[in-house]
């Protein structure tokens, strides 16, 4: 790496400044919007409304399970449509969303010290795209038949037909149609995330100077524009299997005594064309928040991250492998034993880039000035609950251990814990860090540290029991299990259990959510810079930034984002756009 | 915005060599790829995301035809045509071949006037191209209807396989809905060219940008996207 601290030696623009669209009324300014601050906020807000739409549909599935028989409206076909709806909303339309299109949106540009995305209009119509998909999304509730119950990975051939809740109504087409809304939305958005990143960046600002969080958003929608397309064409081709009657994925298959139409098609093509989305889908989660976590980390205890090269390609690296270890999730499919080895092998390998980076998260945590702030908080939380969700991924990555696993609830709080709680937990870390810069103030601590501490303690609680109930050999996606052999008296009360916890964490969320609008207006008034950190978003000349973000000259970056507690320095916080003449750096050369 | 302009190359010498060296130009200053507009570099990752949906498309036709146990029906039949008394194998599919990948040269004559600011022969130019572009998907058409009156059908045919028929229209109906939209895209830039309004840089309608002749550019690159797709297709589809 070359690069040179003194000031004298940033280079020259290479871009000259771009003409910003200027909203001229009231309507292009907080609705049509083309600034990404906004676009942001539009994101975040109705990924967090359709998320409160999968939270309730989680009760209602804990109902069911945990007081089996008591709610007379929680019909089976009634709980599969919850536990499609749930999964489906939970990973793509809130946590994908939210991760690319609202923190993608409001920090990339303000991190790379850029004016707005490079293209606004067209990230303009992706979040109004990414709406319309939520929309038709929610259509599907109030259609005939209701939405469909075929599970959220919508394995045909059950997933159309009439056994299936909304198999043969409007609700598989709604879901279908949705999803290729949303993918053609996230296109948008996420060509300006990834153009923004590589060729719209500031003066100084390489690449190896860019906050883990760019990084792991940048990564994550490289890897989006990449895996979306195979859920896209499973998606067009499902779609003409159930509304034209092709056979791409429906075999010669008899359905209530009846010969269907369909003939030659494969089950299988769909689950590969799935997973080749779904397993980089995981880390699509889970990248933006590695690399969230690693700037709340090294802000909130005031060190520079441990092994920041090692980072960005233990980054790259899960990226790339996670483009080849799909098949992990189909072994219980049927697959010539050579093509479970390769992937049970690569799947273990993603091991190695995962561990250097919780070694790294707990070497920048020894002896840092750790300030247990909320987002802090939970930033530890993670890194508890990832590991935790990441062993068992050990277990399921084996074939002969995941046969038996396969099914049962071990699976359901192996990935709750792994892409459910922990990417959740760092959303609540980050909200509690950035929200100061959104909206000028503070969130109320007590709210947060009782919100915090029931989630936390909370999701463990729900989903701990969950591993000793799939051991037992409970099984996932069943809406009844009073009658089984398996559901001993002391599995029945574990499942009570674990639904009286999910009331009350869901409980805490509404807590945040007060938190999120009385804080508005009564929050304390947080200043410029409340965490001091370093990176440009906190440098911005007002708080909220305004249109433009920078005022009237754009940053430059002298050094990395990390130099907190720089020996020799007479503050603990030396940020971005300091230059090297005023104070030292800790960069790595 | 995004200016063509060369980079400074001062600090050019004190990078390191080898992979190093490699990781350290990639990352370098502002851009990751030197002298790349931003309305260039989106053009490209927008195609290679485009890349694997018609590569998904294609693979899945690929198992669909590997693995059924009915027989395929024969391209070089299916696609014949009565021409003066004798049967010509795959004739109209070889004149809509020639004439899509005919409309790329006029494309890259487009993309080379424009650089020359020459408004009449460039509009001119990219017209042929939509020209041509049209004439595709109505040959296209012409075939589509053909198979339909023989009695070929999305969910079945009367030769073999039913997964011949919804690949075909699957396959080539996505690659005539990108051509319909370069179409339509190359007859607006045109007009942009027409009007003069990369000289005078007028603001776009709806993204108040100021265009200039690299859309030209950018447009060819979606248009010789669409073309390389059809070799694939062509290849893939009605020559196997």
């Amino acid at each position: 790496m070359v690069d040179v601290t003194p000031a004298d030696a940033v280079p020259p623009a290479e871009v000259g400044e771009v003409e910003l669209y200027h909203p001229h009324s009231w309507w292009t300014k907080y609705v049509f919007s083309q600034d990404a601050k906004v676009i942001a906020v539009q994101y975040s807000a109705t990924a967090t409304a359709i998320g409160l739409v999968a939270l309730v549909l989680s009760w209602l599935m804990r109902l069911q399970l945990g007081f089996p028989g008591t709610f007379d409206f929680i019909t089976p076909e009634a709980y599969y449509q919850f536990i499609t709806m749930h999964g489906m909303i939970m990973v793509i339309y809130l946590l994908t969303a939210l991760f690319l299109g609202g923190f993608g949106n409001y920090l990339i540009p303000l991190m790379v010290g850029a004016r707005d995305m490079v293209f606004p209009y067209v990230n303009m119509l992706s979040y109004w795209i990414y709406l319309l998909a939520v929309l038709v999304l929610v259509s599907s509730f109030f259609a005939p038949g209701g939405p469909t119950g075929a599970g959220w990975t919508l394995y045909p051939p059950q997933a159309i037909m009439s056994g299936t809740p909304g198999g043969q109504d409007w609700g598989i087409i709604l879901m279908l149609s949705s999803l290729i809304l949303f993918i053609v939305g996230f296109t948008m958005g996420g060509l300006n995330y990834v153009v923004t990143v590589l060729q719209g960046r500031t003066r100084g600002m390489t690449l190896m100077r860019l906050p883990l969080t760019v990084w792991g958003i940048f990564t994550a929608t490289v890897m989006a524009l990449l895996a979306f397309p195979a859920l896209f064409v499973a998606c067009v081709m499902m779609l003409l299997d159930r509304v034209l009657g092709t056979s791409f994925f429906m075999p010669a298959i008899v359905e209530m005594g009846e010969q269907l139409q369909h003939n030659g098609g494969s089950p299988i093509l769909f689950q590969h064309l799935f997973w080749f989305f779904g397993h980089p889908e995981v880390y699509i989660v889970a990248l933006p928040a590695f690399g969230i976590v690693s700037d709340l980390i090294s802000t909130h205890a005031r060190k520079n991250i441990f092994g920041y090269r090692m980072m960005v390609w233990a980054i790259i690296a899960i990226g790339a492998l996670s483009f080849v270890v799909w098949a992990h999730h189909m072994y219980v499919s049927g697959m010539n034993p050579y093509f479970g080895f390769f992937f049970a092998t690569t799947t273990l390998i993603i091991a190695v880039p995962t561990a250097i980076k919780v070694y790294n998260w707990v070497l920048t945590l020894w002896r840092g000035d750790i300030h247990l702030t909320i987002p802090m908080l939970f930033a530890l939380a993670f890194i508890v609950t990832f590991v935790n969700g990441g062993l068992t991924g050990l277990f399921l990555g084996n074939v002969v251990v995941d046969v038996p696993l396969s099914d049962t609830m071990f699976v359901v709080a192996h990935f709750h814990m792994v892409m459910g709680v922990a990417p959740i937990l760092v959303i609540f870390g980050a909200i509690y860090h950035w929200y100061p810069k959104v909206t000028g103030r503070m969130l109320d601590e007590t709210l947060g540290r009782f919100h915090f501490w029931v989630t936390f303690v909370g999701a463990y609680l729900i989903f701990f029991p969950m591993h000793y109930l799939g051991l037992m050999g409970v099984p996932r996606r069943y809406a009844e299990l009073t009658d089984m052999t398996i559901m001993t008296e002391s599995a029945r009360h574990l499942n009570s259990f674990i639904s009286i916890m999910a009331f009350i964490v869901g409980f805490a969320q509404m807590v945040f959510l007060f938190n999120l609008i009385w804080s508005i207006r009564h929050g304390r008034e947080a200043g410029g810079n409340p965490w001091r950190a370093t990176t440009l978003e906190w440098q911005t000349p007002q708080t909220p930034p305004a249109h433009g973000n920078f005022g009237k000259e754009l940053p430059i970056v002298y050094r990395w984002a990390y130099d907190y507690s720089v020996p020799g320095a007479k503050e603990d916080c030396i940020p971005q756009n300091v230059p090297g003449d005023f104070a030292p750096s800790r960069e790595p050369a | 915005m995004a200016d063509t302009t060369m980079t400074h190359t001062s600090q050019m010498e004190t990078r390191p060599a080898g992979w190093r060296g490699i990781a350290a130009d990639w990352a370098s200053d502002q851009r990751a790829f030197k002298n790349v507009s931003w309305g260039k570099a989106m053009m490209w990752i927008f195609l290679l995301s485009d890349t694997f949906i018609f590569g998904c498309f294609l693979l899945s036709y690929m198992t669909a035809r590997m693995s059924t146990r009915v027989p395929w029906p024969n391209p070089s039949e299916v696609f014949a045509l009565r021409i003066g008394g004798s049967e010509i194998p795959l004739i109209l599919i070889a004149i809509m071949t020639f004439v899509l990948i005919s409309s790329s040269g006029t494309m890259a004559m487009a993309v080379n006037f424009g650089y020359r600011h020459d408004r009449r022969k460039t509009a001119i130019l990219m017209l042929l191209t939509a020209a041509l572009g049209a004439t595709f998907v109505g040959m296209q058409a012409f075939e589509w209807t053909k198979l339909i009156t023989e009695g070929v059908r999305p969910w079945g045919n009367p030769w073999g396989a039913a997964q011949f028929g919804s690949c075909f229209f699957m396959i080539t109906g996505f690659h005539g809905t990108h051509v319909t939209i370069g179409v339509i895209f190359l007859i607006i830039v045109a007009r942009k060219v027409w009007r003069g309004d990369f000289d005078i840089g007028r603001p776009g309608y709806f993204t108040s940008r100021r265009g200039r002749y690299e859309n030209v550019e950018i447009m060819g690159l979606y248009w010789h996207f669409v073309d390389l797709v059809w070799v694939f297709i062509f290849a893939f589809f009605y020559l196997w």
